[in-house]
């Protein structure tokens, strides 16, 4: 094409560097939780994530050496042995005997202890003290060291989040809700949106305005009336705790499915009424009712479309918060991802080992979706918003 | 994702071959005689309630019967209850048709005139669940909701208009409003910018297609799951430490002091703006990238032989041809953020100023065991944002369909 840039070199580069740094910018935050969750939570907490190749230097946790009477004759010196590293390799750089210098050391010195003894630690870990005469109790002593540890990378964060934190238990809560909220509104729109293309009753076009209009009223306007509703027929009904309509999987269900049906209806309808007119008169002299014609012509042909608002509505359930706060619980068996991970952002705002795992489970199911399915995500975008797609 | 309510403002401005295509293929009346309305209404619901009760009761009853016979696990449990919800659907469709077909079969000698009556009937049967559903959840609340504005704390007493006075006096009802403003105006031109930019970038290279997955990713990104990842970039330590969020080490880096970025307020509004943008121009790319492929070739060629450059040939060619997507991508990311709630949910809780009116609504409807009238009053205001968009959408999609 001649108006494209090929024919110049200098712009193709600057094309081709301008993209790279769009693409950059746009993939490094969710790479960044993504190398964060499975570093170690020690070096997480303390380094960015972007030096997670390189060895770190840390003031590891101090250590308390055991009490003096457990030394062991050696020679004439009493003596006590360890290693800081619990074989997880690293090396010394300083060490100190009290936390105001904890640094005073080089790896290697012999530092006068406080109440008699030396304490020498070297660049492999490996510490030892030395008394000159046996000792009866007393604390043991506390060594303190900056050590440069190599780069560690454990699936620790994900066995916490998962089966500690609960994350786990949500994962299927969420999968409970979206399964039947995906398919229920694809049914219920695919008869509706075929009803409103092929079928001819009264009201057909004010049916349509009507659902064109509700495609942009917001959620806000349904929460709290339906909560009344939902509360009002539990009353009613005389359930209440568990067993009610108000904190119900079919509550929300009904919800996402009538939240999700004008947009179904309006991209199915839009699909369906352009499929050949032909195939459908000729079943119909056929003999074939409306629901055989629907059943065994229509839906067969509508699938890319199907799939398309499949998953609109997938994406749009599982990464729901708001529906899924008001009319689900927010106990064990109830609480979905976001909601879960909602409650982790307060109680562990600092913990960024377990954010970090708990987002990337949150997002990886819908991430896998999307990339798996992009052709029909798109396909679906474009028939509801460009001029001849 | 509010995407799908947003695709579908756009989706409005469309005049594609599909929707033209309508007004030729009005199908063919197979009706020839008209049956009572009232007989055929009560038919409609006749049908639809028995089939709702027998669906709803089965259910109910293989439910119990499954959970008396085997103890399940919680696993088992939530697979049960999926696979019945959905089979309880199924077994609408097929008990309504069923039904209808053995009443009035399309043999014998009353064959044309019960044909006559099923061709009226169906419609409603298919139409029955979507026009309940839509009925109840969405179009009763608007005026539910516009009823419970003008009503107390419990949705009891008629206060008249005291919820509206209270809002136009409360301060942090001011504050929301300022910042659902600036959203308005920051974030759907900063994603249709970066997006039209992608596009443009994309739509010229040979990894075109990589390039645009990776940008369009974080639409399957939930909003929480996207305050989380930034947060962690706008993370931040004292002066002293090691930073480990990413703008905090970039500003260190160059010799700045680090910030805690979203709790400066006002700026902090365009920190929790950048994760929407970062999540909605993928959507503005793909959607402008397939109008820029649609502009006709001719008149690109003719500013290449009038030797325009490729800067002129895109703003002054290719940008003016597109602006009706361009319209529609600015009105979709509009009204999804009208509705955006759990970024700052999320990252502030409307803390440093950054509540806005969709998020103060949520508070008002928990706050004290919920305020009901005070919160629809939010509702509405947030309504009364949409409808100018829902109207122009109302007659773009009549002037295609009907």
């Amino acid at each position: 094409m001649s108006g494209m840039v090929g024919s110049r070199p200098a712009l193709t580069w600057v094309v081709n560097i301008s993209a790279l740094l769009l693409v950059i910018v746009w993939t490094i935050p969710t790479l960044g939780i993504l190398v964060s969750s499975l570093r170690d939570k020690d070096q997480l907490a303390v380094t960015g994530w972007w030096t997670a190749g390189s060895s770190n230097k840390r003031n590891l946790p101090a250590i308390r050496a055991p009490g003096p009477e457990t030394a062991v004759q050696d020679g004439d010196k009493w003596v006590l042995e360890g290693n800081v590293f619990d074989g997880s390799g690293g090396s010394i750089e300083a060490f100190g005997i009290s936390s105001r210098a904890p640094t005073a050391f080089e790896p290697g010195a012999s530092a006068e202890l406080r109440r008699g003894g030396t304490l020498t630690v070297n660049a492999d870990g490996s510490w030892r003290i030395e008394y000159d005469e046996a000792r009866d109790g007393g604390r043991g002593q506390r060594i303190f060291v900056t050590a440069t540890e190599p780069p560690k990378f454990t699936t620790e964060n994900y066995e916490k989040v998962l089966f500690a934190e609960g994350l786990g238990q949500s994962f299927i809560n969420t999968l409970t809700v979206t399964i039947p909220a995906t398919i229920i509104p694809i049914l219920i729109a695919a008869y509706a949106a075929y009803a409103l293309a092929w079928m001819e009753f009264p009201g057909r076009a004010l049916l349509l305005a009507v659902v064109v209009g509700l495609l942009v009223v917001p959620l806000q306007m349904s929460l709290i009336p339906l909560l009344q509703i939902y509360i009002g027929l539990d009353n009613l009904l005389g359930l209440q705790g568990g067993s009610g309509f108000a904190k119900s999987y079919v509550g929300i269900w009904l919800a996402h499915t009538a939240f999700g049906l004008p947009l179904a209806i309006y991209l199915l309808r839009n699909y369906i009424v352009g499929l050949p007119k032909e195939i459908i008169e000729s079943a119909r002299v056929d003999g074939a009712s409306d629901f055989d014609i629907f059943r065994k012509i229509i839906l067969p042909l509508s699938f890319p479309a199907l799939a398309s608002f499949a998953i609109f509505q997938f994406l749009w359930v599982w990464n729901d918060l708001l529906v899924a706060t008001v009319f689900l619980g927010n106990n064990e068996e109830q609480l979905v991802l976001t909601g879960r991970l909602r409650e982790l952002l307060g109680s562990r705002g600092g913990n960024w080992e377990i954010l970090t795992a708990s987002a990337f489970v949150t997002i990886i199911v819908p991430i896998i979706v999307f990339f798996s399915l992009q052709r029909y995500l798109v396909r679906g975008l474009l028939a509801g918003s460009v001029k001849g797609g | 994702m509010e995407e799908r309510a947003s695709t579908i403002a756009g989706g409005l401005a469309a005049t594609g071959p599909v929707a033209a295509g309508a007004v030729k293929q009005k199908p063919v009346p197979v009706i020839p005689v008209r049956a009572n309305p009232l007989k055929i209404l009560g038919l409609v619901l006749g049908i639809i309630t028995i089939a709702i009760v027998i669906a709803t009761f089965v259910a109910l009853v293989v439910y119990s019967l499954i959970a008396a016979v085997f103890p399940m696990g919680p696993l088992i449990n939530a697979s049960l209850v999926v696979i019945l919800g959905v089979a309880a659907c199924f077994a609408y469709f097929f008990g309504t048709n069923w039904l209808l077909d053995r009443v009035y079969p399309a043999q014998g000698d009353a064959a044309v005139a019960n044909m006559a009556v099923t061709a009226q009937v169906r419609p409603w049967l298919f139409l029955g669940p979507a026009v309940v559903l839509l009925g109840l959840y969405l179009v009763y609340p608007v005026f539910n909701s516009l009823w419970l504005s003008f009503k107390d704390v419990n949705g009891r007493e008629f206060v008249g208009t005291a919820n509206y006075q209270w809002l136009f006096n409360d301060p942090e009802f001011r504050e929301s409003f300022f910042n659902n403003i600036l959203w308005l105006l920051i974030v759907p031109a900063g994603a249709t910018l970066f997006g039209l930019l992608a596009a443009a970038l994309t739509d010229r290279i040979a990894w075109g297609n990589f390039a645009k997955s990776l940008i369009f990713m974080p639409m399957a990104i939930s909003f929480i799951g996207a305050s989380v990842i930034w947060k962690f970039i706008y993370e931040y330590r004292g002066p002293d430490s090691e930073q480990i969020g990413l703008i905090n080490a970039i500003v260190t880096f160059f010799g700045g002091d680090p910030q805690a970025w979203i709790t400066v307020p006002f700026w902090n509004n365009i920190f929790l703006m950048i994760i929407l943008i970062w999540i909605q121009t993928g959507f503005a790319m793909v959607i402008l990238s397939a109008a820029l492929r649609g502009i006709s070739e001719e008149t690109i060629e003719a500013a290449v032989i009038d030797g325009a450059s490729p800067l002129q040939i895109f703003f002054k060619i290719k940008v003016p041809q597109i602006w009706g997507t361009i319209a529609v991508v600015w009105t979709t990311i509009t009204i999804l953020v009208l509705k955006v709630f759990d970024i700052v949910l999320a990252m502030t809780n409307g803390q440093w100023n950054t509540q806005v009116l969709a998020n103060y609504m949520f508070d008002w409807m928990f706050r004290g065991g919920g305020d009901y009238g005070r919160a629809s009053a939010i509702a509405l205001v947030i309504m009364a944002m949409v409808i100018p968009i829902m109207i122009w959408n109302i007659r773009e999609a009549r002037k295609d369909m009907t």
